[in-house]
This record gives structure tokens, C-alpha cells and sequence, in this order.
């Protein structure tokens, strides 16, 4: 039980980390919560369902199960990427210079928006995402593990090596650092800030995508609201592990999904919610800074 | 070769420099002396873009570059190194030095062989996170990486502050070195007796204006400068 219980954590764990990330670099960048974020999640759950959908009616899903997966994961990416883009360029970008309080009610705006534009569209009840795995799956030590949760631990550790990789030693990913240390210098040196803010909410909504697809194939079930408390989650997870820090955002989400999955099944499932939020509580009043966080300077 | 004229720039309410003129000629040393708040940070930043001026131009060679963005001004050969040094302190030293090369401006190993030779400190420490450093060396650091972009322009700002005396004449023989290899140099100082034996010519600014100006052997004896800057 243990064993299944820490598979089914992990599971759920590295895709609130795949959303935390979205959260921690961005807030990192421009101290902003993206609270429209949780949205760009929903959207890929969506998405998956259309095109996977779509694939099935031209024939390609039971052509290649895998090429058809693919490819839908990529369109995903690229469709989500672009919603993150566009709504950097109307949401954010022109309250740049605004009070601080601008940019979220905006976020929290965009949010609102997006939700009632995949109601409308979409319808307000629950849409059921094709299961296309059945059950299948393997069993260790009297663990069973599906290939769907497999391929779920899999991307997620495989897109947390690259983003981590890009961090640390592309070019771009070292100015994405530098802008989040000190924007004024970063730009004296020659960095184009906006191009850099355009960057990291690129990557943050691909990963939400990505994220979005598997829960949605994980769960079967997907509706307009999900986004909302993904999003709050994951945000949880991005403060657990240190807001800003991107190490803290993966150990942030693998930490909670583990607390959730052990926490349901050991105390009771009723409260699983309540875990992820109990967690920020005490994070809050202990450690603000979260596990890998730096305590805030007192900035004068 | 870098010409303002008649620059107003506002830094949040206040206008900190009121119809500024100032002009630097090629493979100059020029230093821009004046007490706290006469708006000298603020003209370095109005170059740089950071900030906008209200009215007035500012000429690279002749061309206007008022109003462009800082990563087009660094594009166009100025940098600035700015007061309190701002290295980014979580990334290496090495990495420090890599942002400076950002828009690859000039080749990348013989910047890299130019800030080792001036900074030869610079290289032992390589690997370790520019928070670590002390500030003689972050001094250094945020000069080398400035030089990064093979400026033909540099805006130094109180490179002196808070440093050593031994650390001062060094970071000071040091910008005389860069000024040497065909650097232009626009030094903002506090320590005005360091900064005109080292310029050519130089600018007192006061309230946001430009008050006097001439060459530096002339101001060291003027009796206002002498005065009011030298403690004399």
C-alpha cells in the first residue's frame, strides 16, 4: 500500500511540479503571481481532448496510438505557448510600469476570462478525455503501476531535466537568471528584457500544456473549472518549495502530490484538498521563504 | 563622439538634471564630479536609456539616440558599469562575464583574454558565485564585465565607493589602463582629486546643471572646486 500510494504521489506530484514551474519563473522575473496560469493548464486538458478526438474521426489513433499522442502533445504545446504569449502582450506588458497590484488583478481577470470562454464554448459539464490506455500497466512488488502513470513520471522528470539544462547552461536560460536577479543590469549588458519575459511565459505555458494532457488522460475527466485548483496547487507547490526558485518548484510539486497520495490514503481521501492548502498554512507561519527559497531582502 | 544637449530628465517627480550639455570627444578620459543628488547617476542612466529624458538629445558620432532602449545603446558600443556594482550574485564569475558578452560585440576569447589580463584576480576565481567576492573584486568584476562588449564608450560610476584606498588607486590605474587601449571614458566620481588627476577634462554638475567644466589641471586649481569638492 505505501508503495502504490508513493507511485500514485509521484504521479500526481510531477505534474503539479510541471505548473509550479510556470508559477516560480515567472514570479521570479516579474514578481508577479500569473494567476492565470492554472487557465493555460485547463486549456492543454482541452486541447488533448479535441485533437485526440479529432485523430481518432480521421483514422491516425488506431493507425498509431503513439504518433498520434505526439503529435497532439506538440500542437498542445504550441497552442498553449501562444495563449501565454498573447496574454503577456494584452495582460501584463502594458501594466509594466503600473503598482504592483495591477498586474495580478489583471491576472486574476485574464483568469476569469478564460474559464467562461471554455464554458461557453465548450459547455459547462464535464467532458471525458478517450481512454486510450485502458488500464494496462505492470506490476512490481506487488505495486501495480499503469503505463499511462509510467509515461507521466517519465515526461515530467525528462521536461525537468531540459528545463533545468536550458537554466543553467544555454545562453538565453543564464539571462533568464540574470533578469531575475537585477533587470536595470541585465539591460545595461545588453539584454532585451521584454524578449526574456516573452521567453519564460513561453516555457511556463508549455510545460502547464504538457501537464494539462496527462492529468486530463490520468483522470478521464476534464472540465472548465480545473484550472482553478491546479493552479492554487501548484501554486502551493511553488511557495513549498520557494517562490523563484526552480529546483524548489519541482521538489515543491513532487513533495505535495506525495502528501496528498499518502495523506488519502492513510488518514482519509475526503481531505485530500485540505492537505496541499494545510501544507501552505504551516509553510506560511514557519517558513515563509519556502525549502530552497532565499529570505527576501528588506528592499529600500 | 557621445554629445548631450541640453538634457532634462525626471526621476520620479523631481527633475534630477536640468539642461545638461556635455561632450566627450574620442579616447578621452572625461569625469563628471559633483556632491550627492547633483543628478550625475541620473545623466549616466539617461545615456544608457534606463531613463527617459524629458526633452533634449543625446548623439553617438553624430547620430541621435535619444530615447532607444538600453539594449540598443550597449548594441551601439556604451556600457555602464553602475554604482553599487550590481553583479548578479547567484550566477559565477565566469557567468558574470559571459551576460557582459551577451550581444556578442567583438570576439569572445579575446575579451575574455583582455578582462584576465586587467583582472588577473578575476580568473583564480572564475568558478565561484560573484556574491562571494569582496567588494574590491565585485569593483573588478563589474568593470571586466562591462569591457565584455568591447565598449568604445565607458560609463563608470563611483567606481570608488566604499572601496580601500590601496583598492581605489588600483581600480583607478586600472580605468587609466582601459582608457590606454582605446576605451572612452566618462568616470562619475565623489572623489573628485582621484577623478580629475586621472581625466582630461571634467564637469562639475549642480542641481541637475552643468556649473563649470575645463580641463582638469584648470579646475584642480579653481578656487570653487578647491573649494567646495577638494576640502581645501
Amino acid at each position: 500500500m505505501f508503495l502504490q500510494q508513493l507511485i500514485n504521489g509521484l504521479t500526481l506530484g510531477s505534474v503539479y511540479a510541471l505548473i509550479a514551474l510556470g508559477y516560480t519563473m515567472v514570479y521570479g522575473i516579474l514578481e508577479l503571481i500569473n494567476f492565470a496560469h492554472g487557465e493555460i493548464y485547463m486549456l492543454g486538458a482541452y486541447l488533448g481532448i479535441i485533437l485526440l478526438g479529432f485523430f481518432t474521426a480521421i483514422g491516425l489513433t488506431s493507425y498509431s496510438l503513439y504518433l498520434s499522442l505526439g503529435i497532439t502533445l506538440l500542437l498542445t504545446v504550441i497552442f498553449c505557448s501562444s495563449y501565454g504569449f498573447t496574454i503577456e502582450k494584452i495582460a501584463y506588458k502594458p501594466l509594466r510600469n503600473a503598482p504592483r497590484l495591477s498586474p495580478l488583478i489583471s491576472a486574476i481577470g485574464v483568469s476569469i476570462f478564460l474559464q467562461n470562454y471554455v464554458m461557453l464554448t465548450q459547455g459547462a459539464t464535464d467532458k471525458v478525455f478517450p481512454s486510450l490506455f485502458g488500464g494496462a500497466g505492470f506490476t512490481v512488488m506487488s505495486t501495480r503501476i499503469t503505463y499511462l502513470q509510467a509515461s507521466i513520471i517519465l515526461v515530467s522528470a525528462f521536461m525537468m531535466i531540459m528545463l533545468n539544462a536550458f537554466i543553467l547552461k544555454t545562453k538565453t536560460g543564464k539571462a533568464m537568471r540574470a533578469v531575475a536577479q537585477d533587470k536595470v543590469m541585465a539591460s545595461l549588458l545588453g539584454i532585451n528584457i521584454d524578449t526574456i519575459i516573452t521567453i519564460t511565459f513561453i516555457i511556463g505555458s508549455g510545460l502547464a500544456a504538457v501537464a494539462g494532457m496527462m492529468v486530463a488522460m490520468y483522470y478521464g475527466l476534464v472540465n472548465y473549472f480545473i484550472g482553478y485548483s491546479a493552479g492554487i496547487k501548484a501554486f502551493t507547490a511553488a511557495v513549498l518549495g520557494g517562490i523563484g526558485s526552480v529546483p524548489g518548484a519541482m521538489l515543491g510539486g513532487i513533495l505535495l502530490g506525495l502528501v496528498e497520495s499518502l495523506g488519502a490514503g492513510y488518514i482519509s481521501s475526503e481531505y485530500k484538498d485540505a492537505y496541499a492548502f494545510i501544507i501552505l498554512i504551516i509553510i506560511l507561519l514557519v517558513k515563509p521563504e519556502g525549502l530552497l527559497g532565499r529570505s527576501l531582502e528588506e528592499k529600500i | 563622439m557621445l554629445r548631450l544637449e541640453r538634457i532634462h530628465t525626471f526621476y520620479g517627480p523631481i527633475e534630477a538634471i536640468r539642461g545638461v550639455d556635455l561632450e566627450i570627444g574620442k579616447g578621452e578620459i572625461v569625469s563628471l564630479i559633483g556632491s550627492n543628488g547633483a543628478g550625475k547617476s541620473t545623466s549616466l542612466m539617461t545615456i544608457s536609456g534606463v531613463l527617459k529624458p524629458s526633452s533634449g538629445k543625446i548623439f553617438l558620432n553624430d547620430t541621435d539616440i535619444t530615447g532607444l532602449p538600453p539594449h540598443r545603446i550597449v548594441e551601439l558600443g556604451i556600457s555602464q558599469v553602475p554604482e553599487g556594482r550590481r553583479i548578479f550574485p547567484k550566477l559565477t564569475v565566469f557567468e558574470n562575464l559571459e551576460m557582459g558578452h551577451y550581444l556578442e560585440r567583438g570576439d569572445l576569447q579575446s575579451s575574455f583574454d583582455m578582462v584576465f589580463t586587467l583582472f588577473p584576480i578575476l580568473g583564480e576565481r572564475k568558478n565561484q558565485k560573484g556574491g562571494t567576492l569582496s567588494g574590491g573584486e565585485q569593483q573588478m568584476l563589474a568593470i571586466a564585465r562591462a569591457l565584455m562588449s568591447n565598449p568604445d564608450i565607458l560609463l563608470l560610476d563611483e567606481p570608488s565607493l566604499g572601496l580601500a584606498p590601496i583598492m581605489v588607486s588600483k581600480i583607478f590605474r586600472t580605468v587609466h589602463d582601459i582608457n590606454r587601449r582605446g576605451v572612452t571614458v566618462l568616470l562619475v566620481e565623489q572623489n573628485a582629486k582621484a577623478a580629475l588627476k586621472l581625466s582630461h577634462r571634467g564637469y562639475v554638475l549642480e542641481n541637475g546643471a552643468v556649473t563649470l567644466q575645463g580641463n582638469s589641471e584648470d579646475l584642480l586649481h579653481n578656487e570653487k572646486v578647491r573649494h567646495a569638492y577638494l576640502g581645501e
